[in-house]
């Protein structure tokens, strides 16, 4: 591990204990974030990507319980942090930015004032300082008249605006890590790639490390330095993003491929790809590929025993039984047709 | 100008257009603050555009440009202020509601939202026969059935209720109520965007089908571009409640003209890994709809405005393949 | 056409990985199961309601029949005058207790079934009509509920039985006119939420009217509410009834009301206090086991949540 890397986490898994069961929510996952890197967790609702955001950043709900063999934030290890500990770390090392702003900027205060509060809350300077450094990251998130908007309260802004006083807030205290959950899933287009490409410059600026988490494999392709793809609460494939996007080596990641229309790609009017079946419930004794019920390439192997991650090369690895062969065919063949 | 549509829209000028809309639009009265006066709120303005039979029209355009109150009015929820909408020719305010819905249907964003939790699928999709009072109970029953098939949903589910079923299937289950009245034209207001990629081609899917099969128009609302590049035959670009640009769905994907729909489409983000994030040539200064800016409404966001269009409206003219309304097209 | 419904049918199959997600009636259901409170409550309320229906079979005797020859008879306990003929004792004119208490329990189920009953469905129409409509119907109907709030509610009622008597009938009316304001003000504001959804647009779109939309969309998203409230309110009303009773302002002798039974137990409550203590817990149990139920109806009938 060198001295870039922000987060490292080792077989991490989450259970919540549910009526039906033991639910597991987040399975044996590894991952690592260097400095000025994203990280982009891709995959379906409920495949565990919300629940592995509030894991690192221990916001688990009560019931979740939480194990794993490593959980390092700049070398300081979070499994043994106290809460109050954890409190200082939150706003201050790790930021986090969440898909409804609305929910994560508090109605009653003045947008000013909650910004300034993280700063002077964790021991960073006076009133003064923090009023700076406020007006500074708005002009940086670029917005026109920072002194007015510090004194609106969040019902004031549009969505778009809100989301990037998010932004400005989880960067008062320059932290190493940002973690942002489907930042721009409530916005449209244009003020996606605003958004999007303000998250981006700002990152690199202040040397952050970042997890995003979206389902939209356009924002991975255009965002990520590497990519996780989760599918029922395990990592199916990693990579770069050209790796991933241009040789799959998952089912799932192809099958995800296929189904999103892209201009210039697929035909207009063209059947779209797509994969059957449901998305399993992670209730219970999970044995086998979670995938099978809805692959193409399903074999009896498949069905039970544990299937572990295969690396092929270092950060690139997929959890599926064809070989690296097998799989370049068999993908690369259903891709062109 | 309705004359002008004619001529553009139908090189068959003798079909009656699906639908059609005239000059529509619809000014909300709004009240900001507690003694303020009542503001005019231009939600929709002027709007003309028109669709044949088994075609599909996208509508397009930022949030708040006014695709939903466009929707509405299509469904009879709203009545314009101004203009009028013709169904196969018909204005639809000389009917009653009940008699628009059996020619318009909606189906919306969120399939969570849109079925009554206490109510069981058959309850759902009969929903419509019950009201218009067709058919017998036993009657109804078959019809629900025959339309789950279509849409694709299992029979073991009609008793069940909609917490039991996936998203997706949710979604049929908006489809199935949209269509058992055998209506012509279904408004889909951002249909797959509550859905996961896996789920919206599967709906893509089934909405292209259900269009063949059964020579569906469809007036469809979305921001995802490259949805409406793979669904759509035309396309309605709208700003600030103005149709800005419309014409055939390739024409406007392959060459956009209006600097707007440019800057929308630039915006795009494919699944293409060796490409980065878009330059944003878009000016931040989201607009105001209670305070539109003078002249061209874009002027302030457009990387092409000149002095001309800060200072006059431009017309919506006829441009080659296209309609367009922009100082830089004659 | 065939071709793509057959195609379409391949959906059917089971998928290995579906699991039975119960519907809302089997959720209700499971949770009433493991809900004591629920079930403790119940069954006191269903013991109650037995009683009261049952009460001119069950009950050893009439409980209009004097028998002045056995006045102030004591309970069975009292080793040393209490007899099994008259198992709660005899009232100051030799009336049968036991037998008065259960056909007591009549009047106070009734009274407060009727008044909570009543002012629930004006209460929930008002609500309903003000939430669904919005704009100057809701205005007037905040107008008026405004004005049911700034009324001292227990005087004005005081004043309208001594106007208008004790009879049943008026004081279910009289209480039900105290208690509409809690169904409408709650109703009123989920309607509002409830409103704004698409299936309530949907069914706009198909023409469906505005009654129907009430009573078919909006009314089984309210009714767990209304229950919660009602079970609240018959619990409030069985105890306004009482009081009302014990003042002299309700029920008129010699209906067995409870309030009528502490009221005329009073005077001999240091030397009989079984005359006070038998409708005292009375009242105390049937009103605490309605609340437990009420509270029981709430979590049982909590929306089920996206999954
Ligand atoms: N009932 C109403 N009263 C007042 N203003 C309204 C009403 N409905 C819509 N508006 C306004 O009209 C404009 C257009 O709204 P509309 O809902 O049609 O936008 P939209 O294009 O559908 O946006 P989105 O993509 O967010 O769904 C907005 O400025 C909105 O605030
Ligand atoms: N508070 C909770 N209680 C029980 N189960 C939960 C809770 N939060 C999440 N889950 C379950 O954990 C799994 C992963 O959820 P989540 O991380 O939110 O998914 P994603 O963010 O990928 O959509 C899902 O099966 C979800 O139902
Ligand atoms: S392990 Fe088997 S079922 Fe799972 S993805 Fe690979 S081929 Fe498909
Ligand atoms: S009229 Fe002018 S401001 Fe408006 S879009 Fe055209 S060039 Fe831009
Ligand atoms: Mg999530
Ligand atoms: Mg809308």
């Amino acid at each position: 591990m060198s001295s870039n890397t922000v987060l490292e986490v080792e077989n991490l898994s989450v259970d919540i204990t549910v009526p039906a069961g033991t639910l597991h929510a987040v399975s044996n996952l590894s991952l690592q974030v260097d400095k000025g890197e994203t990280l982009c967790i891709v995959g379906e609702s409920g495949c565990g990507k919300s629940i592995t955001s509030l894991a690192i950043m221990n916001l688990l709900p009560r019931k979740a319980i939480l194990t794993a063999d490593k959980l390092t934030l700049e070398n300081r290890d979070l499994l043994t942090l106290s809460e109050t500990d954890f409190a200082t770390l939150r706003g201050d090392r790790i930021g986090m930015i969440f898909q409804d702003p609305m929910t994560s900027l508090n109605p009653v205060f003045r947008i000013g004032d909650q910004l300034e509060e993280v700063y002077i809350q964790h021991g960073k300077g006076g009133r003064k300082e923090a009023r700076e450094r406020a007006e500074f990251l708005l002009e940086r998130v670029g917005i026109v008249a920072p002194t007015e908007r510090l004194s609106q309260y969040p019902h004031q802004l549009s969505g778009g605006l809100r989301q990037r006083m998010m932004i400005a807030m989880t960067l008062m205290c320059d932290p190493a890590l940002i973690i942002a959950d489907e930042p721009t899933t409530a916005l449209d287009v244009t003020m996606q790639a605003q958004t999007l490409n303000l998250l981006r410059s700002l990152q690199k600026e202040f040397n952050a490390g970042l997890i995003l988490i979206t389902h939209d494999l356009g924002v991975v392709a255009r965002m990520a330095d590497r990519v996780m793809v989760m599918y029922a609460g395990r990592a199916v494939e990693t990579g770069t993003a050209e790796e991933v996007f241009d040789m799959p080596t998952h089912p799932y990641t192809q099958g995800l491929i296929d189904c999103i229309p892209v201009p210039g790609r697929t035909e207009p009017g063209s059947k779209l790809g797509s994969i059957p079946g449901i998305v399993p419930a992670l209730v219970g004794d999970l044995d086998g590929c979670m995938f099978r019920n809805r692959c193409d390439h399903v074999s009896d192997a498949c069905r039970s025993g544990d299937i572990t991650l295969t690396e092929i090369s270092a950060g690139r690895a997929y959890r599926c039984l064809l070989s690296p062969e097998e799989s370049k065919n068999k993908l690369s063949v259903e891709g062109a047709a | 100008m309705n004359q002008l549509m004619g001529q553009f829209g139908h090189p068959d000028r003798d079909a009656i257009p699906a639908l059609e809309c005239r000059n529509v639009g619809r000014t909300f009265m709004i009240k900001k603050g507690l003694f303020a006066e009542k503001q005019p709120l231009k939600a929709v303005q002027d709007v003309s555009l028109q669709v044949n039979r088994g075609e599909v029209l996208a509508i397009v355009g930022e949030s708040g440009c006014g695709k939903t109150t466009l929707a509405k009015m299509l469904l009879g929820l709203l009545e314009p202020t101004t203009g009028e909408i013709l169904l196969d020719g018909e204005p639809i305010n000389s009917v009653s509601i009940k008699d628009i819905a059996k020619k318009v249907q909606p189906v919306f964003q969120d399939p969570y939202s849109s079925l009554n939790p206490r109510k069981t699928i058959e309850q759902i999709i009969s929903l419509p026969l019950k009201v218009h009072e067709i058919g017998s109970k036993e009657s109804r029953r078959a019809r629900v059935e025959e339309y789950m098939r279509l849409v694709g949903l299992p029979k073991r589910l009609i008793h069940s209720y909609p917490n039991q079923l996936s998203g997706g299937q949710r979604q049929r289950v908006a489809i199935a109520r949209a269509l058992i009245m055998e209506p012509k034209i279904v408004v889909c207001d951002e249909p797959t965007s509550a859905l996961d990629v896996s789920v919206q081609a599967h709906i893509l899917n089934l909405l292209q089908d259900l269009r063949e099969e059964l020579n569906l128009t469809y007036a469809f609302i979305s921001h995802n571009l490259a949805v409406v590049e793979h669904l759509a035959d035309w396309v309605a670009v709208m700003y600030l409640g103005r149709l800005i640009e419309f014409g055939k769905a390739a024409d406007i994907f392959n060459n956009p003209k209006h600097p707007y729909t440019r800057a929308l489409l630039d915006s795009v983000l494919t699944p293409d890994a060796s490409l980065g994030l878009p330059e944003i040539t878009l000016g931040r200064g989201l607009p105001n709809p209670l305070a539109p800016p003078s002249g061209c409404y874009f002027h302030p966001r457009c990387p092409e405005a000149s002095d001309q269009c800060s200072a006059e409206p431009p017309a919506l003219i006829e441009n080659e393949d296209r309609l367009i309304e922009c100082h830089l097209y004659k | 056409m065939p071709d793509a419904i057959q195609r379409r049918d391949l959906e059917d199959q089971v998928d290995e990985f579906e699991i039975a997600v119960p519907s809302p009636p089997e959720l209700m259901k499971r949770r009433a199961k493991s809900h004591r409170g629920f079930i403790i409550g119940g069954s006191v309320v269903l013991f109650f309601l037995a009683v009261a229906v049952f009460a001119p079979v069950l009950a050893p005797y009439d409980p209009y029949d004097q028998d002045l020859t056995n006045r102030l008879v004591p309970p069975v306990w009292d080793a040393a005058k209490g007899t099994w003929d008259h198992p709660f004792g005899t009232d100051a004119l030799g009336r049968d207790y036991l037998s008065r208490l259960m056909f007591g329990a009549q009047i106070s189920l009734m009274i407060g079934f009727f008044a909570a009953a009543v002012s629930a469905v004006v209460g929930s129409c008002i609500g309903m009509i003000g939430g669904y409509f919005g704009g100057r119907v809701d205005n007037f109907i905040m107008y008026l509920i405004n004005v049911k709030l700034a009324l001292p509610g227990l005087l004005v009622a005081l004043s309208l039985v001594s106007v208008f008597g004790g009879s049943i009938l008026a004081l279910i009316l009289i209480l039900s006119f105290l208690f509409w304001d809690r169904y409408a003000v709650v109703t009123r504001s989920v309607t509002q939420q409830i409103r704004v959804n698409d299936y309530i647009t949907a069914a706009q779109a198909l023409g469906t009217s505005r009654t129907r939309i009430i009573i078919g969309e909006v009314l089984p998203n309210v009714m767990n509410q209304i229950i919660v409230i009602a079970s609240l309110e018959m619990a409030v009303a069985i105890i306004v009834e009482a009081a009302l009773s014990f003042l002299g302002l309700g029920v008129q002798p010699p209906t067995p009301s409870w309030g009528l039974l502490l009221s005329e137990g009073r005077s001999y409550m240091f030397f009989m206090p079984y005359l006070i203590n038998f409708p005292g817990l009375a009242i105390f149990f049937l009103v605490i086991s309605i609340n437990m139920m009420g509270d029981g109806i709430r979590d049982i009938t909590a929306p089920e949540g996206r999954n």
